[in-house]
């Protein structure tokens, strides 16, 4: 069965062919701005250099960062309203209180707080007032809004307030969008609230984009479902990402670094992409890359949500390299120009490709234009490149224990040699295109983060449900039941309190249904 | 009277100097500065007093928060639970309080009591109970120091109130009071007994929100400046480095309601082969090297960002974080006999006698209230 993986960045569009494990091709083209034509593009070269026909994809993975960046610049944003069930609580900081003024004056439609909501242990905080939430949604109506956001104090122990409150508005507000926080953020109202709000803001976004991606496999003859890949590295259905494009955000450095991993084979390594201007590392943990323990701020806006943990520094093949009063590489760099200003290349700066071309690590322009560097020179600026690689390396390792390391980009040539800490470098081919065959190998993952009163329960009573409720979130999204595996766990007491709550998050990964 | 009225640049120091204050504890800030700030923004005020300007018989109110962290930010408070927490204080005692201040500067709770002073327009006393953050209500200056237990009162956002009108020790206090944050759904606003302006200025420990101030704006500028902001932070705080290095194991447990563990961390640069543990009960406790205790208990352990100077609490540690682990020596009314028996290595449990690491002495006001009218 064939796959195909696409990766629509800011300037190139990936694609990549998989037969099962073989990479039958991979095309790199220039992003365009009509997201149908571009997609369109890559995938037909992509089929046409593997000699393959549409008629036997059976998939195509789109891994886009085209809502990151509308979220970023603030460009075809919608107005939600917010509803926010809380009873009295939380009412101290209203919904977007620490957004950017600038986002706040493109988004913000107004907000509800009504009565609702529940305590830790499930214990609700007052009784859902239906009421308040129709003369909301008649005001949101008024004014031309039709994306809600609905997000309830304490969702993720109970969503039945959540879900009861979407009926109201579905009944009130015909053909709203709404978007509800318990399928979109973790624990702690504020930033799971604004990623919801975030989400609701995409909503329109979400169906013209999806629909140009449709349109695209459309045209092309493809008929087989199409997916997105989402912040952990898994898919969701086309249909699904409609409503949750917010899930989208962090899917570009994830591929990159679950493509490493496939192509590879290895499940725990350091991945260091070493681009013309930054290196980014990360850490592979099971096949997937850890993610950090803060949640990400998207446009200024602080949301709970998991991305990978990748430390981004300056130095690439283009770090522009100074021999003054000490050696110094980077941090900035001649970027695209790096044809036109490397001395190699004829030019007159001093770059760390250059050092590369110097000692014979790397092939390319003229070397006899480097005879006046001094071997002292060129030991010096690559002990450095590598020791700084290493320092962050050291950093982000998981545990003092050497791990294997994953060199991809163009300007892995800069490092030669085995880095401190790491047991073997690895610089597999097609590296250029691990972000679509990231996006085309990708599974289908369910996810939970509550807090669970044990007043009842067993521990492992508690953790039976989440990681149900977690599986059915998989299949839901279209894993084949039988293959979900238990993939993290991860339980936190209650600090302060010798009281019997507890926090649990599950999460299952599953392969695609065929 | 001289009042320190706070800017929103004021309490962005504040709350770094919080948290560098919080030994690890204490909660988070972010709330409460986003909540302090709107009501600037409302036109409300938040003014600072020295300790020495309140009259003798002065009414102050302690005011913080109580409860789990993980709670809090989901169910966030209501916003006038301090406000409720004064009425029913006021009501029982049957006189108006004059004035406000926070038990713990540590943390979010340095902030707290300034959220309800600027809804009633009361004054904040420039001083704590601990200097920093602990675990639990009875361990202050105050209580160390003949602080009636009663009345002392809980309030939630739903619109509880529950007073406590007798307890039979400090410490029974604290078991009533988490025992009612339990039944208000785990976080709460809560307030000790009344003190005068006389009992605060002998047992209060003086200026903590000024120094708080004073280090938020060390790091601030320094980081302005691309200057080192731990220096900064050692300069303006009287401490020392027990030590630069990575965090290389972090063990945890959770017993009781308490988050216990050890961190180990490897030195770098100059402390290159050194190794330090840390042992943690909610806060930094206890920094050893081998079997040596280098700073005990109730002298500050503050750990922070090697390169930022931000504070790291002790859920955010992780393997690989470059750390600088500060000593700074506690408040001279936290290192008296009496008090040590409630705040010193023995109350946590290790059997060693107290030594101290550097020399007390108490932070000064910040100027700014000689220039304020």
């Amino acid at each position: 069965m064939l796959r195909i993986g696409v990766d629509v960045g800011g300037t190139n569009t990936d694609a990549a062919l998989l037969r099962g494990a073989e990479v039958l091709a991979t095309v790199k083209t220039a992003t365009t701005a009509d997201v149908t034509g571009g997609v369109g593009a890559a995938i037909r070269s992509v089929l046409a250099s593997a000699g393959e026909a549409a008629g036997d994809v059976a998939g195509v993975m789109i891994g886009t960062t085209h809502f990151l960046n509308a979220a970023v610049e603030g460009r075809h944003l919608e107005r939600v309203g917010v509803l926010r069930l809380c009873g009295s609580s939380s009412r101290s900081l209203p919904p977007m209180i620490d957004w950017p003024d600038h986002l706040r004056a493109l988004v913000d439609g107004g907000a509800a707080l009504v009565d609702g909501g529940v305590n830790y242990d499930g214990s609700e905080i007052a009784p859902l007032d239906a009421d308040a939430i129709r003369a909301a949604c008649a005001d949101w109506t008024a004014r031309g809004i039709s994306s809600i956001a609905i997000c309830s104090v304490f969702a993720l122990v109970d969503a039945t307030m959540e879900n009861d409150a979407a009926a109201i508005v579905a009944e009130t507000m015909p053909g709203a969008a709404i978007s509800l926080s318990h399928r979109v953020g973790r624990t702690g109202l504020l930033p799971r609230e604004n990623a919801t709000i975030l989400n609701a803001s995409l909503r329109r976004l979400g169906v013209e984009t999806v629909g140009a991606f449709r349109s695209a496999i459309a045209e092309l003859n493809l008929n087989c479902p199409l997916y997105l890949t989402q912040n952990d590295g898994t898919l969701m259905s086309a249909d699904f990402a409609e409503r949750y494009p917010v899930f989208t955000m962090a899917s570009g450095p994830t591929n990159s670094m679950r493509g490493a991993a496939f192509l590879t084979g290895l499940s725990d390594a350091a991945v260091i992409d070493i681009g013309g201007t930054t290196t980014d590392i990360g850490m592979l943990v099971a096949g997937f890359p850890r993610t950090r323990s803060e949640g990400a701020s998207i446009g200024g806006v602080l949301t709970n949500f998991r991305v990978p943990d990748v430390f981004s520094y300056g130095l690439g093949g283009g770090s522009i390299v100074r021999n003054e009063e000490e050696l110094t590489i980077g941090p900035d760099s001649v970027g695209f120009h790096l044809p036109q200003k490397a001395l190699c290349f004829g030019g007159d700066t001093l770059t760390a490709t250059d050092i590369a071309v110097a000692s014979g690590l790397a092939e390319m322009g003229d070397k006899s234009k480097l005879a006046h560097i001094t071997p002292e020179l060129v030991a010096r600026g690559l002990a450095q490149m590598k020791s700084s690689i290493e320092a962050v390396l050291d950093r982000m390792k998981p545990s003092a224990d050497p791990i294997p390391a994953i060199l991809v980009g163009g300007g892995s040539v800069l490092v030669d040699g085995l880095l401190e800490g790491t047991s073997s470098s690895l610089k597999p081919d097609h590296f250029g295109s691990a972000n679509a065959i990231g996006a085309a190998i990708a599974q289908i993952s369910g996810e939970v983060d509550s807090v669970v009163s044990l007043e009842g329960i067993t521990r492992a009573q508690a953790l039976e449900s989440v990681v149900a409720e977690a599986t059915a979130r998989a299949v839901e999204a279209g894993a084949a039941p039988a293959t979900i595996t238990l993939v993290e766990v991860e339980e936190t007491p209650l600090a302060y309190l010798p009281g019997n709550a507890i926090r649990i998050a599950a999460k299952v990964i599953g392969d695609l249904q065929a | 009277m001289t009042y320190w009225t706070l800017t929103e640049a004021d309490l962005d120091r504040i709350a770094l100097g919080c948290g560098i204050l919080g030994t690890g504890g204490g909660g988070s800030t972010y709330h409460g500065l986003l909540r302090a700030k709107a009501l600037l923004r409302e036109g409300k005020r938040i003014r600072m007093v020295r300790p020495a300007d309140m009259e003798p018989d002065a009414r102050i109110l302690g005011i913080g928060g109580i409860g789990a962290p993980t709670v809090g930010i989901e169910k966030i408070a209501e916003g006038g639970e301090g406000v409720r927490l004064l009425k029913a204080v006021e009501q029982h005692l049957g006189r108006k309080v004059d004035a406000l201040l926070g038990d713990e500067v540590g943390g979010g709770n340095g902030i707290a009591p300034m959220l309800t002073a600027a809804m009633v327009d009361l004054p904040v006393v420039d001083a704590d109970g601990m200097g920093r953050a602990f675990p639990e209500v009875q361990m202050t200056s105050f209580f160390i120091h003949g602080q009636d237990v009663k009345p002392a009162a809980l309030a939630d956002s739903d619109g509880n109130v529950l007073i406590v009108t007798e307890a039979t020790s400090p410490k029974m206090l604290e078991k009533l009071l988490r025992a009612g944050t339990i039944a208000m759904g785990c976080s709460a606003l809560m307030t000790t007994a009344p003190m005068t302006g006389d009992f605060v200025r002998r047992f209060g420990i003086p200026h903590t929100t000024s120094q708080a101030w004073t280090l938020g704006d060390a790091v601030i500028n320094a980081r302005a400046a691309k200057a080192d902001p731990v220096e900064a932070i050692m300069a303006a705080s009287g401490g020392i480095r027990l030590m630069r290095g990575k965090v290389t194991d972090i063990g945890r447990q959770v017993m009781a309601g308490f988050n216990r563990g050890t961190l180990t961390v490897a030195g770098l640069d100059h402390d290159q082969g050194r190794t330090v543990t840390v042992d943690i009960q909610n806060e930094y406790l206890i920094a050893f090297e081998g079997e040596q205790a280098l700073t005990m208990v109730p002298d500050l352990i503050c750990i922070v960002d090697s390169e930022t100077g931000r504070a790291i609490g002790t859920e955010e540690l992780r393997y690989g974080l470059r750390i600088d682990i500060l000593s700074i020596p506690a408040p001279v009314l936290l290192r008296s006999e009496i008090a040590l028996a409630s705040v010193g290595p023995r109350a946590f449990g290790y059997d060693l006698d107290f030594i101290p690491t550097g020399i007390s002495a108490d932070a000064p006001p910040v100027a700014h209230y000689d220039i304020a009218s």
